[in-house]
């Protein structure tokens, strides 16, 4: 029998192991190779293997990524408010949901309801992004649909290519992200801790303020940081709403490999987006920490 | 508590030790298991009473020692190839089968026919009180209806040895004292050998034949209930099983006689037996159970050994009234316990009274 | 008035905000009109033959079933032996190897297939193919499946294992007769999830592909001509199509499960 009588440790090890080997080979070992590579420059066709910081400092010497001008914000802050704001706006409209699903609807209809918001979270992503720019398009459907309804004479043109539609479409793209992380936090919440505040004199919005939203702080830095992190790599988003005029990190990297080719430069923005990625990440963990603490 | 067991021991255990990194689950078990014996362990979680029972099961090896069952040597034995059968804590029913199919489990390898299969998985149900419900889906079953199909399924297999963990803490109370009583009808039919894991000292005195009680990894006691109940060898077994009232006490030999003088109660001779721990002359402890006390009421008369005191805390029980009553020169009060009869009246706190004792129930516990 | 009336609105809006794109999709697609928008010109369902005889979209097509198919299989093994390696006793760095499986859930997407790129091409220098965009795409997979399968895992009671062994089987016996049929279910849920998940993404077969395009990459190439959008918005439609059917038999197994366990149904995937 071989590995299967051994003990349980040795058991759980040899099942972690496929999966974990398996990661270190396509996850660990390419975030190595793209440190490494940051750290080279590129001459020509060829990389230039000599250690050197030349990316870096072209990063933060260059008024496009980081620091930005007068005129305009460096691509990397530009990123992270709109990543920032997308986050804000896509967890304040998702927490209502996430509550009314926890506590208004009935228990043998909650899966239902889940399953309604998970559906649109599973069709094609990339057709779901297009579909925004056609809505919000300058010939889009809202505004040949106000148009026809006569409710206005000429297109408005605040709807498409500009960081409105980037922040409408991408709230629609993560929802569902925030939903859920939300709603299992609030399901944890023992009812009967509720009824405790009702009883002990706090009205129904005072109970809310005091003890579910507390309670529920986990699902909603959770929330924060699964809508958060991946809308900042999102790059088919800004490609398709912002047109030329203004690109976020994802594009400068997608760019800088498959056009420009200047693959060392690609891989040191890399790194600083998911170094300013982490960073934004753990302040906002720590700034939370008194109310995570002491919960799984 | 008759049984009749024969000579030679069904299951042995020579000084098991378990350790699991650095924590010394079992610390020298030794112990003989007769066949036909309904065995129990008893103790405290975390003493390692689960542990000793999955060990004989084959779900943890020892770490040193040695373990046979029926004259085998369990080394190197899968669980899978032990004469034992498991009745699980949660009782472990496969929810994707239905009842039969559930007790039907380990036949998969039997070479009977499928109709003999079928009989056989129809009886063991017959057995447990589940008749006709072969074909119920064993998720849709109650707390004690599982314990039954767990039942059924272990016995079907005719097992040297039924183990059993824990198999009515999940009960109810009525449910429990139903299935005690049901267990130990079953033990009787199938004279199959019993090893019950409890944390619960009133079943383990209902059901075995004999108890062994465990703390920290030791066997602290291995006796039958009566012997455990009225003659414990240490003042944590006293304190485990049942309520023990434990006084300072002074031993002596006189005459080849002990002689212990208990605080507040006064001098009385003791057998041999009332010492099962040995008896050396000096400050000791003695231990009275409630019910071999009694209060003195208005109006009655004895000849026994009386000690006055004063009623210092009353729990009316219905059947029964506990009294706490406070003897001049003892810090503890005695716990004295009182069938409620016909004209008994319940005291009152403050009410002074008279202890009846005998020197016949004490035993001296000297660990 | 019902309690929570204000927040059941609100969910209703909300929910229509979720469906207004999709439910735009069938109307262009089967609109007799080359651009979109309104009013309506009519019913056709030209756009749809135009599909049914391009042959670029057809290779693309089965470019992406194959890449999905061999992912879901791929992803949901492994996350089998993970899911069952959580249920199991502890080891020094299990937690810590687990969450490193689980790593791409919170690593933005384009960092993943950069990184991936680089290995393949400048330190292996292998050429990009179907089986690069597989193995990207199986390292996303992973934790999606371990997610699903936890649940299906964790909903076993230890002892299951532990009794069937008891009973006279085998660890191999006990898997196949108990925890397989009671965590089949998840495995179903997961291999369409993981399915859906390959079949979907963009980032990281743009970056991966080989010469032949994935379905998306086909697809994000035909936006940049405007008068293909028909032709995207019938493709959608089909794509949407299979996509919710797979769910709805993803969520009935995965409801099968939780009744077979004899559990209450929490919900969700995640």
């Amino acid at each position: 029998m071989g590995i299967l009588d051994t003990s349980p440790r040795v058991r759980a090890a040899a099942l972690v192991a496929p999966p974990f080997l398996y990661a270190l080979a396509l996850l660990a070992f390419p975030l190595i190779a793209i440190i490494v590579i940051s750290f080279w420059t590129q001459s020509g066709l060829a990389l230039n293997r000599v250690f050197t910081l030349e990316n870096y400092r072209e990063i933060f010497s260059s008024p496009i990524y980081v620091w930005g001008n007068a005129n305009r914000w460096g691509v990397l802050p530009l990123s992270l408010f709109v990543s920032a704001t997308v986050t804000l706006v896509t967890v304040v409209l998702a927490y209502p949901i996430a509550y009314f699903v926890s506590f208004v609807v009935a228990p043998e209809r909650k899966a239902l309801w889940l399953f309604l918001i998970t559906i649109p979270f599973w069709t094609s992503y990339l057709i779901r992004v297009f579909l925004w720019k056609v809505i919000l398009g300058f010939n889009g459907v809202v505004n040949t649909g106000l148009q026809s309804l006569g409710v206005i004479e000429e297109p408005l043109s605040v709807l498409l290519y500009n960081l409105n539609s980037v922040i409408i479409t991408l709230s629609h793209a993560y929802a569902v992200f925030a939903i859920l992380p939300i709603y299992v936090a609030l399901e944890k919440i023992d009812r009967s801790l509720l009824e405790a505040s009702q009883d002990l004199g706090e009205s129904r919005f005072s109970t809310f303020l005091r003890v579910t939203l507390p309670l529920s702080v986990p699902g909603i830095v959770g929330a924060v940081l699964i809508v958060f992190i991946p809308t900042i790599g999102d790059y088919v988003t800004p490609e398709l709403m912002l047109g030329s005029g203004g690109r976020l990190m994802s594009n400068v990297i997608q760019t800088q490999f498959l056009q420009l080719n200047n693959w060392p430069l690609g891989a040191a923005l890399s790194i600083i987006t998911m170094l300013a990625v982490g960073i934004v990440s753990l302040v906002f963990i720590l700034l939370n920490r008194r109310w995570l603490r002491g919960r799984a | 508590m008759t049984y009749s067991p024969s000579a030679a021991p069904l299951i042995q255990l020579r000084d098991v030790h378990k350790h699991y990194g650095d924590y010394h689950a079992l610390r020298g078990i030794d112990l003989e298991i007769k066949k036909g014996e309904f065995f129990s362990l008893l103790g405290p979680s975390g003493c390692g009473k689960t542990t000793l029972l999955r060990t004989i099961a084959g779900f943890e090896a020892p770490s040193s020692g040695s373990l046979t069952i029926d004259g085998r040597d369990m080394a190197g034995v899968a669980a899978n190839h032990r004469p034992t059968n498991m009745v699980f804590q949660s009782y472990a029913i496969f929810p994707h089968l239905s009842v039969a199919e559930n007790v039907g489990f380990g036949l998969r390898r039997d070479p009977r026919s499928k109709a003999e299969k079928a009989r056989a998985v129809a009886e063991s149900l017959e057995m447990v009180g589940l008749g006709g419900y072969g074909a119920r889906a064993a998720h849709a079953l109650s707390g004690g209806q599982r314990q039954r199909v767990a039942l059924a399924r272990a016995l079907i297999l005719k097992p040297k040895v039924l183990l059993l963990d824990e198999p009515l803490s999940a009960l109810d109370k009525k449910m429990r004292e139903t299935m005690q009583v049901e267990l130990i009808k079953l033990q009787r039919n199938v004279g199959i050998t019993f090893i019950l894991v409890t944390h619960d000292q009133e079943e383990a005195l209902i059901m075995s034949d004999r108890i062994a009680v465990m703390f920290e990894g030791n066997i602290a006691q291995m006796a039958d209930p009566e012997t455990m109940y009225r003659r414990p060898n240490s003042r944590r077994v006293a304190e485990f099983i049942g309520k023990m009232n434990l006084l300072p006490a002074t031993a002596a030999m006189e005459r080849n006689r002990i002689v212990v003088d208990v605080a507040g109660l006064g001098r009385g001779a003791i057998e041999p037996d009332q010492a099962p721990s040995g008896v050396q002359p000096g400050a000791t402890t003695v231990g009275i159970r409630p019910e071999t006390l009694s209060i003195l009421f208005p109006g009655e008369t004895t000849d026994r050994r009386l000690a006055a005191g004063t009623v210092d805390e009353v729990v009316y029980f219905g059947d029964m009234t506990y009294y706490d009553v406070r003897i001049p020169g003892v810090e503890q009060p005695l716990t004295i316990s009182m069938k409620n009869l016909i004209g008994r009246p319940v005291l009152d706190v403050g009410a002074v009274t008279q202890v009846v004792w005998d020197e016949r129930s004490l035993v001296v516990l000297s660990r | 008035m019902k309690k929570g009336w204000g927040l059941r609105a609100y969910a209703v809006i909300y929910l229509a905000f979720l469906y207004a794109p999709i439910l735009l999709l069938p109307l262009f697609a089967f609109n007799d009109a080359a651009i979109i928008a309104f009013p309506l010109s009519g019913f056709s369902t030209r756009w749809f033959e135009q599909l049914w005889t391009t042959q670029a979209l057809h290779d693309a097509l089965q470019n992406s079933l194959i890449i999905a198919t061999v992912t879901a299989v791929l992803a949901t093994t492994l996350g089998v032996c993970a899911a069952r390696a959580g249920t199991l006793a502890n080891f020094p760095g299990k937690s810590g190897a687990l969450g490193f499986i689980m790593l791409p859930l919170v690593l933005p997407e384009i960092v993943i297939a950069v990184a991936l790129l680089i290995v393949v091409r400048q330190v292996f220098d292998l050429e990009l193919s179907n089986l690069t965009v597989i193995a990207a795409h199986t390292v996303i997979c992973i934790p999606f499946s371990i997610a699903i399968l936890n649940g299906a895992f964790q909903n076993l009671d230890p002892s299951f294992e532990e009794a069937a062994m008891d009973l006279g089987e085998t660890r191999w016996g006990a898997f196949r007769l108990v925890i397989l049929p009671l965590v089949f279910p998840g495995i179903v849920s997961s291999l369409l999830i993981c399915f859906i998940i390959s079949l979907d993404d963009f980032v990281i077969a743009q970056f991966l592909t080989g010469a032949n395009p994935t379905m998306p990459v086909y697809i994000y190439g035909l936006t940049r001509f405007v008068d293909a959008l028909p032709l995207i918005m019938a493709l959608g439609t089909i794509l949407v199509t299979i996509s919710i059917t797979l769910l709805v038999i993803a969520e009935y197994f995965r409801r099968r499960g939780v009744a077979r366990a004899g559990l209450k149904d929490s919900g969700g995937f995640l």
